[in-house]
C-alpha cells in the first residue's frame, strides 16, 4: 500500500511537550494595547477614531484600503490615546503606524455587533462580505485577508476547502491546543467557508505528531461531511502547497493562487475566527500565542488580545529564567527574529520563542563542499546550492532559471546545511533584487514615454510659435507696406 | 606541367571571383548597435554620464570608448544588460551601487519661478508661476536638472527613505 509522503523535507526536533500539555489561558489586558495599522497582506488600514475617541470592544477602529487590505477592531474597550509610529515585528525593525489603545478594565461590547442564528440561509457572497468586515486574515501566519481569497474561489469556483491542521514549525502548539478544545468551533468554520464558496467536499489535514487534536477533531466531525485526515509529521508538512500535493495529488504552480486550481487553503485558527464572526458577531480582536524555549520559566499556550507587547506577555507568563540567545516571533523555521520584545502582537503573531544558545546554531558559514543534503531536503525539488552559488556571483537571472520562485522559503535547506551557510537569506535577498530590477525596468518604460511625449510638445510648440512669428511678421509687413502706401499718396503736393 | 599549374590557378581565380561576388551580393546588413544600446537607456538626456544626450551616449558605446557602467541612473541593471550587448566583462567593483534618489522640493523655499519644470525631461513636476511645485515621484528619474536651474536650491535629489512596503533583504555577507 503506498503511503503517501513528503518529497525531501527535514525532521526537527519539535519540543512540542514544551507548551502542548497545559490548556490555553486567558491573557490579561495590558496597560496599553498598540494595534498595527498593518497587520496583513495588502495596504494599510485607514484610522477612523481620533485621540482622545471613547472606543467600545469589537468597534471598528480601522477601515480597509483597497482590493486587498483588512480593517481592525478594537481588542477592547478604552480611549485612543495616541496615533503614532511603533516598531514593527518585522525583520527589518522599521516603524509602523499604530493606534495606541488605553483599556477602561470595563470590557464593554459594541451593541452594534449582532450574532446570526442561521448562517448558512445567507448568500454565499454575504458571508464572504462578513468575514471581511470581521478583519479575518489568515492566521496561520501568511495574514493574506481571508475575504479576498473566499471571493475570488466562489468567483473561480473551487472544488476542495482544505483546512491546515499541520503546524509543522517546531514549539509551536496553538493550533494543536485550539483542536484539542473547540473543535466544534472549527468544524463549524468549515462548512461556513464551505458554503461561502460553494466547494464540494471539505478535507482537514493534521500532523500525525497530534493524536489527541486527531481524535477530539474526529470526534467532532462525526456526521458533518467533513474528512479527517492524518498526514506525516515532517516539516515543512504544513506548507499550502506540500499540504495540498499529500492531500489531492494536485501540484500548484509558482506564483499563482491555489484557487486556480480548484482549491482553496485556510488555517484551522482562521476557520474558529470565521465560526466567532459569523455565529457570535464577534471581529477578530484575539488569537492564540505559544510562548515557549527554554529560556522562559513558562511556556505555554495564550489567547491574546491584539495590541499586547510581548514584553508583557512575556512577563505575565514569569519571563526568562536565563537571558535568551535569540528571541523570535513565529516559528524557529520562518519566524522573525526580533532584536527585542518592544513589539506588539499583531493578527500572526502565531509564537514567541526565547531560546538558548543550546537551541540555536550560532556556527559561522563555512564553505559549501557541494554534499548535496539541501537537494535532499528541499520539498520543491531545487537545488539550493547551485542557487546560492549563482546568487553569492551576481547571476540572478541564472537563478531564476533555477526555480528560485518555486522556493517557498521553508528553512529546510538552511537547516540541513552542514555549513551553516544563511541559504534562505540568500534566496530571499536574490527574489528582492529581482522583483526590484522588474519594477526598475517598468519604471524606466513610463519614463522614456514620458520623455518621448515632452520632446514632441517641445518640438511642436517651437514650430507653433515658429509658424505665429512668421505670420505676425508677414502681417506687419503688409501693413507697414499698406502704411507706406497711404503715406505715398498723401506725401506730393 | 602546364597541366597541374593552369587548372589549379584557374580554380583559385574562379573561386576568388566566386567569393568576391557573394561578400557583395549575401552582404549581411549589421544592425546598428548604436540604436540598440539606446534602447536599453532611460532616454532622459541627463547627461550624467558626460554625453550631450543617450544616443550620444550609446554611440560612443557602441563604438568602444565606454564602459559599459556608464550610465549611473540606469544602476547595475542598465549596466548588465549593455554589458551583455557589447559582448563585453562587467567590472561590478566599479558600480557604485548608490541608493535611489528622488527629486523633493522644500516648500517653505519654493516660490513658484516654473525655471524646474520647464527643464524636467519627463515632465515629473507639476506647477505655475508663482504656485507651488511638486514633483511626482513615480516619473521622476533624478537626472539633477531641476536640482542645477533652482535659484532657491530648493529641489533637491534626497535618498529615498525606507519603509515596510520598499524595504527588501540585505546581501548576507559572507
Amino acid at each position: 500500500m503506498f503511503s503517501p509522503k513528503l518529497r525531501g523535507g527535514v525532521h526537527p526536533p519539535g519540543h512540542k511537550e514544551l507548551s502542548n500539555a497545559s490548556p490555553i489561558r486567558l491573557a490579561p489586558l495590558a496597560e496599553r494595547l498598540y494595534l498595527s495599522l498593518q497587520q496583513h497582506l495588502g495596504a494599510p488600514a485607514t484610522p477612523i477614531v481620533k485621540v482622545g475617541e471613547r472606543v467600545r470592544k469589537g468597534q471598528l477602529v480601522a477601515s480597509s484600503q483597497g482590493a486587498i487590505s483588512a480593517p481592525i477592531h478594537a481588542p477592547t474597550s478604552g480611549v485612543v490615546r495616541a496615533l503614532a509610529e511603533h516598531t514593527a515585528p518585522h525583520p527589518s525593525g522599521l516603524p509602523v503606524l499604530v493606534i495606541t489603545l488605553e483599556p477602561d478594565g470595563r470590557e464593554e461590547w459594541d451593541p452594534s455587533l449582532t450574532p446570526l442564528s442561521d448562517p448558512l440561509a445567507l448568500p454565499p457572497e454575504e458571508l464572504c462580505l462578513r468575514v471581511g468586515s470581521a478583519g479575518i486574515v489568515g492566521l496561520g501566519g501568511a495574514t493574506f485577508p481571508a475575504a479576498v481569497k473566499l471571493i475570488s474561489s466562489l468567483q473561480r469556483g473551487v472544488d476542495t476547502l482544505i483546512l491546515n491542521g499541520g503546524e509543522c514549525e517546531p514549539y509551536l502548539s496553538c493550533d494543536d491546543r485550539l483542536m484539542r478544545e473547540e473543535p466544534e468551533h472549527i468544524i463549524q468554520g468549515a462548512l461556513l467557508m464551505q458554503h461561502a464558496v460553494q466547494a464540494r467536499r471539505v478535507v482537514i489535514g493534521i500532523e500525525d505528531n497530534k493524536p489527541q487534536a486527531l481524535a477530539a477533531m474526529r470526534r467532532a466531525a462525526e456526521g458533518q461531511g467533513v474528512e479527517i485526515r492524518s498526514v506525516p509529521s515532517r516539516y515543512p508538512m504544513g506548507s499550502e502547497k506540500q499540504l495540498v500535493q499529500l492531500l489531492t495529488g494536485i501540484e500548484l504552480p509558482a506564483m499563482s493562487r491555489a484557487a486556480d486550481s480548484g482549491v482553496l487553503m485556510h488555517n484551522v485558527a482562521t476557520a474558529r475566527a470565521v465560526y466567532q464572526a459569523i455565529y457570535l458577531g464577534r471581529p477578530l480582536i484575539s488569537r492564540i500565542v505559544t510562548l515557549s524555549g527554554q529560556a522562559l520559566t513558562h511556556q505555554g499556550n495564550w489567547e491574546v488580545p491584539l495590541g499586547t507587547p510581548a514584553s508583557y506577555l512575556i512577563n505575565y507568563a514569569s519571563g526568562f529564567n536565563c537571558a535568551p540567545a535569540r528571541l523570535i516571533m513565529g516559528g524557529p523555521m520562518m519566524g522573525i527574529q526580533l532584536p527585542d520584545l518592544n513589539v506588539p502582537v499583531i493578527k500572526g503573531t502565531s509564537g514567541i520563542l526565547a531560546l538558548t544558545r543550546e537551541e540555536i546554531n550560532s556556527d559561522e558559514p563555512g564553505p559549501c563542499v557541494r554534499c548535496a543534503s539541501c537537494v535532499r531536503a528541499c520539498p520543491m525539488g531545487l537545488q539550493p546550492l547551485e542557487m546560492a552559488a549563482n546568487i553569492r556571483n551576481g547571476d540572478f537571472e541564472k537563478a531564476r532559471s533555477l526555480g528560485l520562485n518555486d522556493c517557498v522559503g521553508c528553512g529546510a535547506c538552511s537547516y540541513i546545511c552542514p555549513a551553516s551557510l544563511p541559504l534562505v537569506h540568500l534566496f530571499n535577498y536574490a527574489k528582492g533584487e529581482l522583483a526590484n530590477r522588474q519594477r526598475e525596468a517598468r519604471k524606466m518604460e513610463k519614463t522614456r514615454v514620458l520623455a518621448q511625449r515632452r520632446e514632441e510638445r517641445v518640438t511642436r510648440q517651437a514650430r507653433e510659435r515658429e509658424e505665429l512669428m512668421a505670420a505676425r511678421r508677414a502681417a506687419a509687413a503688409r501693413k507697414a507696406a499698406e502704411e507706406e502706401e497711404a503715406a505715398g499718396e498723401e506725401s506730393p503736393s | 606541367m602546364l597541366v597541374s599549374i593552369l587548372p589549379l590557378a584557374g580554380l583559385g581565380t574562379l573561386l576568388g571571383f566566386l567569393l568576391g561576388v557573394a561578400s557583395r551580393v549575401l552582404y549581411v546588413e549589421r544592425s546598428d548597435l548604436a540604436q540598440e544600446i539606446e534602447a536599453l537607456l532611460p532616454g532622459t538626456q541627463c547627461g550624467q554620464c558626460g554625453n550631450p544626450s543617450c544616443g550620444a551616449a550609446a554611440e560612443a558605446a557602441a563604438a568602444g570608448e565606454l564602459p559599459p557602467a556608464f550610465c549611473p541612473p540606469g544602476g547595475r541593471a542598465v549596466a548588465e544588460a549593455v554589458a551583455a550587448k557589447l559582448g563585453l566583462s562587467l567590472d561590478l567593483a566599479s558600480l557604485v551601487e548608490e541608493r535611489p534618489r528622488l527629486a523633493e522640493i522644500n516648500e517653505d523655499l519654493c516660490i513658484g519661478c516654473t525655471r524646474c519644470y520647464k527643464v524636467c525631461p519627463t515632465d515629473a513636476i507639476a506647477g505655475a508661476a508663482k504656485q507651488m511645485h511638486v514633483v511626482f515621484a513615480d516619473a521622476c528619474t533624478a537626472c539633477g536638472k531641476c536640482e542645477e536651474v533652482c535659484p532657491t536650491e530648493c529641489i533637491r535629489l534626497v535618498v529615498v527613505t525606507e519603509t515596510l512596503q520598499s524595504w527588501a533583504w540585505n546581501q548576507p555577507s559572507l
